[in-house]
C-alpha cells in the first residue's frame, strides 16, 4: 500500500507499523465517575468494519509521525490521510467543551447520567465529523 | 543434416532454436542432445521422449500436455544436490548444456512404477477418500497414514541442503507495466512507449512474442515470430522501455504494486544471482496474458502423447519439433483446424480431425479425414498413445492426440483485488468483470478478444488509453495488417458415457467421475466441489482444469455455467520460491547487527558474544585458565563486588526529552512522580500499559530545566520510543515536548564497585568534583572529562554497588572503554560482560525482562506503591482492576535450594511439599535464576501467591521438563546488602 503522507508525500506502507482504531486517540478522563467502564471500553471494545476504518499509523521508518489513515479494509483504498496530532488537538479542544459542561451537570446525580449519554453522542459525531 | 539434428528424432525443419548450438542434457540419467531455444520439454520431444512422469495419485504414465506454465503433467526435478529443483515445468524450463534433470512421482522406474498399483484401486481412491477413510483410529493418523500418504503421493522433494544459490529483491517503478508480449502487449507497449511513457515490458518466457512464435501468421507481410522480433528490437532501441524476458508477474497487488519473479540464470552456479524478486510499482497497467486453451474430457484422456492443439502448433513452428509421426485431432472449436493446417504444412501426417461440432464449413488439408460429431470414447496404449476410439467404433492410429476444448482468457491478475470474472458465451470462456486492480487495462486474448487483427488493435487502444490517463497525448500507430481468423467454437466439454478415468484435473488427478460423485454428495458450490475433491488445488492452480471442471459440475446440476460461478484465484499465478521473497535476507544477513562501540576492543580480549535483540553483546570475557563460562562470571562478578567492573550499558534504549512541558509528558507516560525531581537528579521511573501492566522500566534523569534523558531496557527500546510518540501526538499533543531517540548517538558505560569513584576521578578533568557529597546516589549531570571530552555522568547501580555511568559520544566510544580498563589498571578493573550484569541484578533482587514479562503488575513486583493514585498515568485506571489487586497475588520472592549444592531452573513451579505437581497445585513459577559467588548457592527470583508472608517458607521447585523437583526455600528477593549502604558509599 501507498499512504500518501501529509508532510512527506506518497510512502510505502512498509515504512510504517500500525496501531488499530484510531478511537485510542479519544482517551478517557481519569477522574470520571465511570472511568473504569470508560477505560475498558477504551481499551478493549474497537470496531472491526469491512469497510472504511480509521487507524493510526507510525511513520517509524520516516519523520515519526502517528497518523489517521481512512482505509477501506475491504479495497485497502486510502480515502484520506491526516496527521493525528492535528484529529487530537481538535477532539481535545471538544472534549474540553463536553467535560467543562458535564462537571456543571455533576452536581446533580439525576443530570448526570443524560450528560454521559451526551458524552457518548458527542463523540461519535466527533469520531464522523473528522471522517 | 547436423549429427546433432540426426540424434533427434522428432526433430523438424523451421522454428526458433540454434541448429549451431547443440546442448547436451540428462533425462533420468540418459544423454540427449537438444538446441539452444529448446525447452526441456521441447528437447525431450525432439528425442521422442513421451513419458515424463507419474500422476501425483493413481501413478499413470504421463506426458508433456502443454507449452508454457499452465503444465500440470510434465513436473520434473532439474539439477543435482544442493541445487536440486523439484516440481519445474519440463515446458518451461530453458534447455542449458549440461542440465540433468529427473521424473518425479514414482517408486522404481519411471516405465514400471511400483505405486501404479493405485491405478487399479482407482474405484477406492475417488473424492474425500482421505476424510473417509483415515478417520479411525485417530491415533493411527500422525503414525501410519500420514507418512505412508506423503510417501506415496507427493511431488518432488528438496534437497535438504541448503540453497546455495543468490537471490535478489528489486524495486521498480514506471508508468506502464505490460503484462504479456504477444500481439496485445507489443502493441500496447510500442504506442505507449511511443507516447512518452516509462513502459516495462514483462513476459515469463525466454523468448518474446507469446503466440507470435507460435503460430504460423501474416502480419504486414511477414512472418508473425518476425514481426515480433522486429517490435521487440524497435523497444529495445527506446530508452524510456525496460523489457524483462523470463519474468512472471504474478501478482497484483494494492496500489499499483505488482510482483514479479524474474528467472535470471537459472544453472550458474559460480554465485551468480539465479532470481530476483521484484516489486514493480506502475500507474497503469496493461495486461496481455493471452488465454489457455483446455482440454477435453473422455476416458484415458491422459496417455503420454495427449497435447493441448495449440502446444502442438507450439512445437511443431516454435521449436521445429513434431510431437508425434501420427497426429489426430479433436476438437471443439476452429482452432483445432489450425493445428491440422501447421502439422500438414511441416509434413506431418494427419490420421483425423475429429469435431465434435456436426454443423461447420471446414475445409482440412489434403488427404486428412474428418470425422464431424465425433467424440473419442477411449484411448489406447499404456506408456504412450497408440490409438483412440470413437463413438461410432472406429479406431484411429495415433502417437499424438492434439485436443482443443477452447480457450479461456487468462483472467488470474484481475481476480487479485477481489475481481470476479463474468462469463462469456461467444467465446465460451470467462472474461474480466469488474473490480480490476486501481489502473488495469485488460486487452487482447486476455479480455477476450481471440483473433490476430483484433489482438492488434485492441492492444493499440489499451496502451493509448494508458497514455491519455496519464494525461500524455496517445502516438498514433497503423494498425498492422493481418487477418482475423475464425474461432467459432461450440462448448463442449466431456464425452458422455465416457467417465472412467476420464481427467479434468490433470495434476491432482480429478476426474469427471469425482465431479459427479462431490455433487451427488452434496458439496455442489464450486468452491466445496474445489475443496472436496482437490480440483485446482495444484501447484498450477487449475489453469486448464477449473473451467471444464465447474461446466462439468454446471451440466451435473442443469445450470448455466454462469449461473454456477467460479472460483477465485489468487496470487502467485505460478510458484515463486520463498527464497526469492528471502532475497538476501538469509543467515546473518536476515537482519542489520548492531555492534556497541566497546566491540572492537571486546573482541580483541577474546569476549564471548550473546546476541540481544539485533545488538551482540560480551556475555563474558574467559581469561587464560577458564575452561567453563561459569569460571569467567564468577569471576567477573566478585571483581566488580570487591574492587571495580566495567560493563558496556550503550545497548539501553536513550530517549532525548525536551520542552517546557517535559516534566508533566513523563508524568502522563510513568505510574510514578516524576514533576517534582530536580535538576542533576535521576529517577527510577516505571512505565505501564494502559492495560495495568508493566510495560518497561529504567531511570530518567533531569539534565536541565526542560531537558531529561530517559534509558529503557534493551529489548523494549523500539517499541517504547513508538509509545512516548503516541502518548505525545495523539494523547497530549497540547504539551510542548519533543522526543528523540540517542539510543545510537552515545556509548554508555556502567562503572561499578566500591573503586568505582577512584577510577572514574583518574579520568575527570580539574575542577569536577563527583565526591559523595557533591555527586550523591541518583545525581547526574554533564561532566569534563578526559581534558575536554564532554561526558554524562549518572550515578545509578543496577548491580546494587557504588557505581555510575558514564556515557560519551559514540566516537568516543572505543576510545573510553580503553581509557577505562587503563585507568582502572591499579585497581585490577574487571570487564563484565551480560551474565555477570544478571548475577548482581538477581542478587540485589532488580527485576528485569523475565519478571517484566507483560504479564505482571507492578504490585506483583512489589512497587504497587510507586503507582501515583493522584495524577493521570497511562495505565493507572485498569491497574485498579478488581483481578489486579487480589489479596492472594502473585508477589515478587528470592528462593534458594535448601540443599546449596543443587541448581535451579528457571521456568520451574512451585509445588507445595506433598502435592502432585499438576497445574491445580501450581502456586507461581521462577522467573530468573543466577548461581551467586557470594552465598555460593543457586539464587532465584520467581512469583508466588502471596510471597510478601511467605519469606521461610519451604515449597519445591518442579521442572517436569527438565526432570527436576527438589525443595527450595522462598526469602526476601534483595540477596545482598538491603539496605543499600553499598549504594550509597
Amino acid at each position: 500500500m501507498i499512504i500518501n503522507h501529509p508532510h512527506l508525500g506518497p510512502r510505502d506502507a512498509s515504512e510504517f507499523s500500525i496501531l488499530g482504531d484510531a478511537s485510542l486517540i479519544n482517551r478517557p478522563d481519569w477522574q470520571a465517575g465511570d472511568a473504569d467502564d470508560a477505560f475498558y471500553s477504551y481499551l478493549y471494545l474497537r470496531d472491526n468494519p469491512a469497510g472504511l476504518h480509521r487507524e493510526l499509523w507510525f511513520h517509524e521508518q520516516g519523520d515519526r509521525s502517528w497518523l489517521v489513515v481512512t482505509r477501506d479494509t475491504v479495497t485497502h483504498a486510502i480515502i484520506d490521510v491526516a496527521l493525528a496530532s492535528d484529529i487530537a488537538k481538535a477532539a481535545t479542544s471538544k472534549m474540553s467543551k463536553v467535560n467543562a459542561g458535564k462537571k456543571t451537570a455533576a452536581k446533580k446525580t439525576a443530570a448526570k447520567k443524560t450528560a454521559a449519554k451526551k458524552t457518548v453522542a458527542k463523540k461519535t459525531a466527533t469520531k464522523r465529523d473528522v471522517t | 543434416m547436423s549429427p546433432a539434428s540426426l540424434s533427434q528424432k522428432n526433430r523438424i525443419t523451421g522454428g526458433l532454436v540454434d541448429r549451431d548450438q547443440p546442448l547436451g542434457f540428462r533425462f533420468d540419467g540418459q544423454h540427449y542432445t537438444g538446441f539452444a531455444g529448446d525447452t526441456l520439454a521441447s528437447a525431450l520431444l525432439a528425442n521422442n521422449v513421451r513419458l515424463v512422469g507419474r500422476s501425483f495419485k493413481y501413478h499413470r504414465p504421463r506426458g508433456i500436455l502443454t507449452a508454457g506454465s499452465e503444465e500440470p503433467n510434465a513436473l520434473v526435478t532439474i539439477g543435482d544436490g544442493a541445487y536440486q529443483d523439484p516440481n519445474s515445468r519440463a515446458t518451461t524450463a530453458q534447455l542449458f548444456d549440461g542440465m540433468t534433470a529427473k521424473s518425479q512421482t514414482k517408486m522404481g522406474l519411471l516405465s514400471f512404477d511400483l505405486m501404479a498399483v493405485n491405478d487399479l484401486l482407482s474405484p477406492l481412491l475417488g473424492a474425500g477418500f482421505y476424510y473417509k477413510t483415515f478417520m479411525w483410529p485417530a491415533a493411527f493418523w500422525e503414525k501410519i497414514y500420514e507418512p505412508i500418504i506423503r510417501k506415496a503421493a507427493g511431488l518432488g522433494s528438496l534437497s535438504g541442503l541448503a540453497d546455495p544459490d543468490q537471490y535478489d529483491k528489486g524495486y521498480l517503478h514506471c508508468d506502464l507495466l505490460v503484462i504479456g508480449s504477444g500481439p496485445s502487449g507489443l502493441m500496447a507497449a510500442l504506442v505507449a512507449a511511443k507516447s512518452g511513457l516509462q513502459v516495462i515490458l514483462a513476459d515469463e518466457d525466454f523468448c518474446l512474442g507469446g503466440r507470435l512464435n507460435a503460430e504460423r501468421q501474416e502480419i504486414d507481410g511477414m512472418e508473425s515470430a518476425a514481426f515480433a522480433a522486429l517490435c521487440l528490437a524497435q523497444l529495445a532501441a527506446m530508452d524510456n522501455v525496460r523489457i524483462l524476458s523470463k519474468t512472471t508477474v504474478f501478482g497484483a497487488f494494492d496500489h499499483g504494486c505488482y510482483g514479479a519473479l524474474e528467472r535470471v540464470n537459472e544453472h550458474d552456479a559460480n554465485g551468480a544471482i539465479r532470481q530476483i524478486f521484484w516489486h514493480i510499482r506502475s500507474q497503469r497497467c496493461v495486461l496481455a496474458a493471452g488465454a489457455t486453451e483446455r482440454p477435453i474430457a473422455f476416458s484415458n484422456n491422459d496417455r503420454p502423447g495427449v497435447m493441448l492443439a495449440g502446444a502442438v502448433r507450439t512445437y511443431v513452428n516454435r521449436f521445429g519439433v513434431a510431437p508425434g509421426k501420427r497426429v489426430a485431432i479433436f476438437t471443439n472449436n476452429d482452432d483445432g483446424w489450425a493445428t491440422a493446417q501447421d502439422l500438414h504444412a511441416a509434413g506431418v501426417e494427419i490420421t483425423a480431425i475429429i469435431d465434435s461440432r456436426t454443423d461447420i464449413a471446414k475445409t482440412p488439408p489434403t488427404g486428412v479425414p474428418t470425422v464431424l460429431g465425433g467424440q473419442i470414447v477411449n484411448t489406447t496404449g499404456r506408456l504412450g498413445l497408440r490409438s483412440v476410439t470413437l463413438n461410432n467404433g472406429a479406431h484411429i492410429p495415433a502417437d499424438c492426440l492434439a485436443i482443443s476444448g477452447g480457450w479461456s482468457p487468462t483472467v488470474h491478475l484481475t481476480c487479485h483485488q477481489r475481481g470476479r470474472p463474468v462469463w462469456n458465451d461467444a467465446i465460451a470462456g470467462f472474461v474480466p468483470g469488474e473490480n480490476l486492480p486501481d489502473g488495469m487495462i485488460v486487452t487482447g486474448a486476455a479480455n477476450g478478444v481471440m483473433t490476430l487483427a483484433s489482438c492488434l488493435q485492441s492492444g493499440l487502444k489499451a496502451g493509448q488509453q494508458a497514455a491519455r490517463d496519464l494525461d500524455r497525448k496517445p502516438a498514433v500507430i497503423k494498425a498492422p495488417r493481418a487477418a482475423d481468423e475464425s474461432f467459432a467454437i461450440q462448448p463442449f466439454w466431456h464425452v458422455k458415457g465416457s467417465d472412467k478415468k476420464a481427467f479434468v484435473d490433470f495434476q491432482n488427478d480429478v476426474g469427471v467421475k469425482d465431479i459427479k460423485q462431490s455433487h451427488r454428495e452434496g458439496f455442489r458450490s464450486v468452491e466445496h466441489l474445489k475443496r472436496y475433491t482437490t480440483l485446482g488445488m495444484a501447484t498450477d492452480q487449475g489453469k486448464i482444469a477449473n473451467i471444464p471442471g465447474l461446466a462439468i459440475l454446471a451440466d451435473i446440476s442443469g445450470k448455466t455455467i454462469a449461473e454456477t460461478g467460479t472460483t477465485i484465484f489468487r496470487p502467485p499465478y505460478t510458484p515463486v520460491p520463498i527464497a526469492a521473497f528471502a532475497g538476501r535476507s538469509r543467515g546473518k544477513d536476515f537482519r542489520p547487527t548492531r555492534l556497541t562501540p566497546s566491540h572492537k576492543w571486546a573482541s580483541a580480549t577474546g569476549a564471548v558474544f550473546v546476541e540481544t535483540g539485533a545488538w551482540l553483546r560480551a556475555q563474558w570475557y574467559p581469561q587464560t585458565g577458564e575452561s567453563e563460562w561459569r569460571q569467567s562470571v564468577d569471576r567477573e562478578v566478585l571483581a566488580t563486588r570487591a574492587s571495580v567492573g566495567i560493563c558496556d550499558v550503550t545497548t539501553l534504549g536513550k530517549i532525548d526529552i525536551q520542552g517546557r512541558d517535559a516534566a508533566a509528558f513523563l508524568n502522563h507516560v510513568y505510574a510514578n512522580g516524576f514533576a517534582k525531581l530536580p535538576v542533576g537528579k535521576t529517577r527510577y521511573g516505571l512505565m505501564l500499559r494502559e492495560d495495568g501492566m508493566v510495560m518497561d522500566d529504567g531511570t530518567t534523569a533531569r539534565l536541565g530545566e526542560t531537558h531529561y534523558i530517559m534509558t529503557t531496557t534493551t529489548a523494549n527500546a523500539v517499541g517504547v520510543f513508538r509509545h512516548l510518540e503516541f502518548c505525545r501526538q495523539c494523547l497530549w499533543p497540547e504539551l510542548d515536548v519533543q522526543l528523540i531517540s540517542v539510543t545510537e548517538q552515545y556509548a554508555q558505560y556502567a562503572v561499578a564497585g566500591p573503586n568505582s569513584r577512584r577510577l572514574l576521578e583518574k579520568l575527570i578533568d580539574s575542577g569536577e568534583d563527583i565526591s559523595n557529597e557533591a555527586f550523591p546516589f541518583m545525581a547526574c549531570g554533564e561532566i569534563s572529562i578526559c581534558s575536554g571530552v564532554k561526558a554524562r555522568l549518572f550515578r545509578i547501580s543496577f548491580s546494587g554497588e557504588l557505581a555510575f555511568e558514564i556515557a560519551v559520544p559514540s566516537r568516543y566510544g572505543d576510545a573510553m572503554i580503553r581509557a577505562l580498563m587503563a585507568a582502572g589498571e591499579e585497581f585490577g578493573a574487571t570487564p563484565y560482560g551480560t551474565e555477570a550484569l544478571g548475577v548482581m541484578r538477581i542478587e540485589k533482587g532488580h527485576v528485569a525482562g523475565n519478571e517484566l514479562n507483560g504479564q505482571t503488575t507492578a504490585r506483583q513486583m512489589g512497587l504497587g506503591r510507586m503507582v501515583s493514585q493522584s495524577k493521570d498515568s497511562i495505565g493507572l485506571v485498569l491497574s485498579r482492576r478488581p483481578e489486579l489487586v487480589r489479596d492472594d497475588d502473585y508477589e515478587l520472592i528470592g528462593l534458594k535450594p535448601v540443599n546449596s549444592d543443587q541448581p535451579l531452573i528457571a521456568g520451574s513451579h512451585f509445588i507445595a511439599i506433598g502435592a502432585s505437581p499438576v497445574a491445580k497445585n501450581d502456586e507461581g513459577w521462577v522467573t530468573s535464576i543466577a548461581y551467586s559467588p557470594h552465598l555460593k548457592s543457586a539464587i532465584g527470583l520467581g512469583y508466588i501467591r502471596r510471597g510478601n508472608n511467605r519469606h521461610g517458607d519451604i515449597v519445591r521447585a518442579v521442572n517436569l521438563l527438565g526432570g527436576q523437583d527438589i525443595k527450595v526455600e522462598l526469602c526476601s528477593p534483595h540477596f545482598i546488602d538491603p539496605e543499600g549502604t553499598r549504594l550509597h558509599g
